[in-house]
């Protein structure tokens, strides 16, 4: 009887089993089977219950409510809005409202955050102990503290639209916020437009050429008159030929108010600035670590090149030190987004104010809305380290590592 | 913190409990020995506390009242301050037993939030409250005006009405709380603040200079006040609601916090039965046969509760108006107890 060898098992069969069940084989693919379905079970039995409880007392459910009038006014809104809108209009202006927030809010975050935690590093001894000061001072008092004294102290503390403190006649700050002249469009708005447009490009292809001289020749192309001349003449010229793109609404008193003119909120100030100042302490520190984290050697090697203090930083510390900023950067984002919920307190109409605030209470709809709320502040969250996943990793792959 | 608590409380509430769990809630209460009730977090008149902790007010009394009928004693009450928006949560989740915070009754809130409102404690409207140095008489004077409000009121709803309707145009800021909404009002982020008229008048005793400010004569909606309590617990309705009834009775008939002991040895057949010397009316409710004699030692009748909180004899100096006894000129009005 001859020995028939023995064959190794097929590479797919065993493949899926590992994949499925792990090192435990098929049995622990039937355990993983179970315990799937015993989580569906649960979770069904809940949303079963819930749903049988609301209806037997009677509660409102579903989504229904998204389409009804919502009937109340709202101060700030980057859409069109009126009382008569739905529900899900106003979920719309929240959602934008906080969105707005948050974006400035992390552009100045992470530039005071730079300055203050590069700052602390200076050799400077009065600009270190002054960003140093700054670090302890703000991270230690509550956020929601600092909001209410940004609001109340600071803008309230300004005076009444009557009185208002006014620049040139054209720019009016008062306990109202601040006004300011509103752009509005004339004929040269397209050709001024283009003119711009075409600028940036040019600009844009100019870079990629000096880069190309340095890398490949070793040369320094000096581009940045050229890149003034074409970003201020190309414009200029546009509105020689074509005529003035914007004319200015100048604003004016009337009544309680101002008419005419853009408004910026005190509310939206209070908390851009609340939110960045706040923000930018924690940012400061995680610059601060980072730039430590890379080797003195890097810093002593810049200086043997003959850079300055300042452009060793730029081109050889930070680079490198982004690498470790990065990950602690983004949960301050993240942080910076959900601390904008606090914005109920100070009145500024940001989603958990106007959708999980004043919604939920006229509709009463709480486990609908909590979702909703819940699912969009993932959501936002989720997106944002998306971005800086995809940043970090263009960083690794730039770095070589 | 504690809304977002409250919330998953209704959730889990919702979904894991039976229905049963909400439907007996005389039992949990005597059981507990202590009646969980939601009241404002501070509006002097209808629910405040003093400086040594009480909790006193118009919308307290009915809380003590109730506490007096179902446990015989009026101090076994815990107050749960609540704001205008997690009141309605509060309520839905089990977390207290009546709400008795300045809430108006609309069909709305009768229907789709799952609660019952059990009466009305104070006939009331909104208005608008504004510095005297604005020189504004009335609120058609407003156009473009700033206007401050608390989030989650009738009073954010009737304001744009009441603009849209006269073709005026404003800016609402909507706070959280009371306390914020009349800080910023204050500090002049706002020509005006709106809340029921009653409110108003609290809320400006609190200001630096109340005689600085004053209520424009315009009503601009109304606004019945009362307590309420959760759907699918008709026995608690009952008792809730013949409370305030009682104590309104009360006041017709001429009991009082002093003359009750008196009163109750009448043997006229109106009081004997009010007084349960004839007849089981308490115990019917679930209560015992002495129910109103104790809600009346306990707080007064209606009229005494409104003097002492915010009429007559309070700071708030309020009139009785509306509030009064339908047969001395008012429209407040009990079912008799017979």
């Amino acid at each position: 009887m001859a020995i028939e060898a023995r064959k190794p098992p097929s590479q797919f069969s065993a493949r899926l089993r590992r994949a499925l069940g792990g090192r435990a084989g098929w049995g622990g693919f039937a355990f993983q089977i179970v315990f799937v379905a015993a989580l569906i079970w649960i979770g069904y039995e809940i949303y079963a219950n819930a749903r049988a409880n609301l209806q037997a007392q009677r509660i409102a459910s579903g989504f229904g409510f998204l389409s009804q009038t919502a009937g109340f006014g709202v101060s700030q809104s980057l859409i069109p809005y009126a009382e008569t809108d739905s529900y899900t209009r106003v979920f719309f202006v929240g959602l934008l409202n906080t969105l707005l927030v948050a974006g400035i809010g992390i552009i100045f975050a992470t530039i005071i955050g730079f300055v203050v935690g590069v700052g602390r590093l200076s050799p400077n001894w009065l600009v270190a102990r002054i960003a140093g000061g700054y670090v302890e001072l703000v991270r230690n008092l509550p956020l929601l503290f600092q909001i209410l004294f940004w609001y109340l102290a600071v803008l309230g503390a300004l005076p009444g639209p009557r009185q208002s403190i006014s620049v040139f006649d054209n720019f009016f700050l008062r306990n109202r916020g601040l006004v300011v002249p509103r752009p509005m469009a004339e004929s040269g708005l397209d050709a001024f437009s283009i003119a711009i447009l075409l600028a940036v490009v040019a600009s844009i292809v100019l870079r990629i050429y000096a880069r190309r001289q340095l890398f490949q020749n070793g040369r320094v192309v000096t581009i940045w008159p050229y890149v003034v001349a074409l970003l201020v003449g190309l414009p200029l010229v546009a509105v020689l030929l074509f005529g003035a793109p914007l004319s200015l609404e100048i604003p004016h008193l009337k009544g309680f108010n101002f008419s005419g003119g853009l408004r910026v909120v005190p509310e939206f100030v209070a908390l851009t600035l609340a939110l960045s100042t706040y923000t930018a302490a924690f940012i400061a520190e995680n610059v601060r670590a980072g730039i430590q984290s890379v080797q003195k050697g890097q810093m002593e090697a810049g200086a043997s090149l003959g850079f300055s203090h300042g452009k060793t930083l730029r081109l050889i510390v930070v680079p490198q030190a982004m690498r470790v900023i990065l990950p602690p950067l983004t949960n301050q984002y993240l942080n910076l987004t959900k601390n904008s919920s606090l914005a109920v307190a100070i009145g500024y109409p940001d989603l958990f104010s106007v959708f999980a605030g004043t919604t939920m209470s006229q509709t009463g709809q709480a486990i609908e809305i909590i979702a909703i709320t819940m699912g969009v502040y993932l959501l936002i969250s989720l997106v944002t380290s998306a971005i800086m996943s995809f940043y970090g990793w263009r960083l690794n792959r730039s770095l070589g590592a | 913190m504690k809304r977002m608590l409250s919330v998953v409380a209704v959730a889990l509430a919702a979904s894991l409990s039976s229905q049963a769990a909400f439907a007996q809630t005389l039992k949990t209460v005597k059981d507990r020995g202590v009646l969980s009730c939601g009241v404002s977090q501070g509006l002097p008149g209808f629910s405040s506390p003093d400086d040594k902790g009480n909790w006193t007010g118009l919308d307290v009394d009915v809380c003590r009242a109730i506490a007096a009928a179902v446990l015989n004693d009026p101090t076994k009450v815990k107050f749960v301050p609540l704001s205008a928006k997690d009141r309605f949560t509060a309520l839905q989740s089990g977390e207290i037993d009546v709400l008795s915070r300045n809430t108006t009754w609309t069909v709305s809130r009768d229907t789709s939030l799952g609660v019952n409102f059990t009466g009305v404690t104070y006939y009331d409207g909104q208005g608008f409250l504004v510095k005297k140095a604005l020189k504004v008489n009335s609120a058609l004077e407003l156009n473009s005006a700033s206007i401050c409000v608390q989030t989650g009121t009738t009073n954010e709803q009737n304001v744009a009405d009441y603009f849209k309707g006269n073709n005026m145009k404003y800016e609402v800021i909507a706070f959280g709380t009371a306390d914020e909404t009349v800080k910023a009002y204050e500090s002049g982020r706002c020509d005006v603040f709106t809340s029921d008229i009653s409110q108003l008048y609290a809320e400006r005793l609190k200001l630096a200079n109340p005689a600085d400010h004053a209520v424009l004569p315009e009503v601009i909606s109304k606004e019945p006040l009362g307590p309420l309590v959760r759907h699918g617990d008709d026995q608690w309705f009952d008792i809730v609601k013949w409370t305030l009834f009682a104590m309104i009775n009360a006041e017709e008939l001429g009991i009082t916090q002093k003359n009750v002991d008196e009163m109750a040895k009448s043997t006229k057949p109106e009081l004997k039965r009010v007084f349960g010397t004839d007849g089981n009316l308490g115990e019917q409710l679930g209560l015992t046969k002495d129910w109103v004699s104790r809600i009346v030692k306990a707080v007064g009748n209606y009229g005494e509760s409104f003097d002492r909180n915010v009429g007559a004899g309070s700071k708030l100096g309020i009139a009785r108006g509306l509030n009064q006894l339908w047969n001395k000129g008012g429209i407040q009005y009990a079912p008799p107890i017979r």
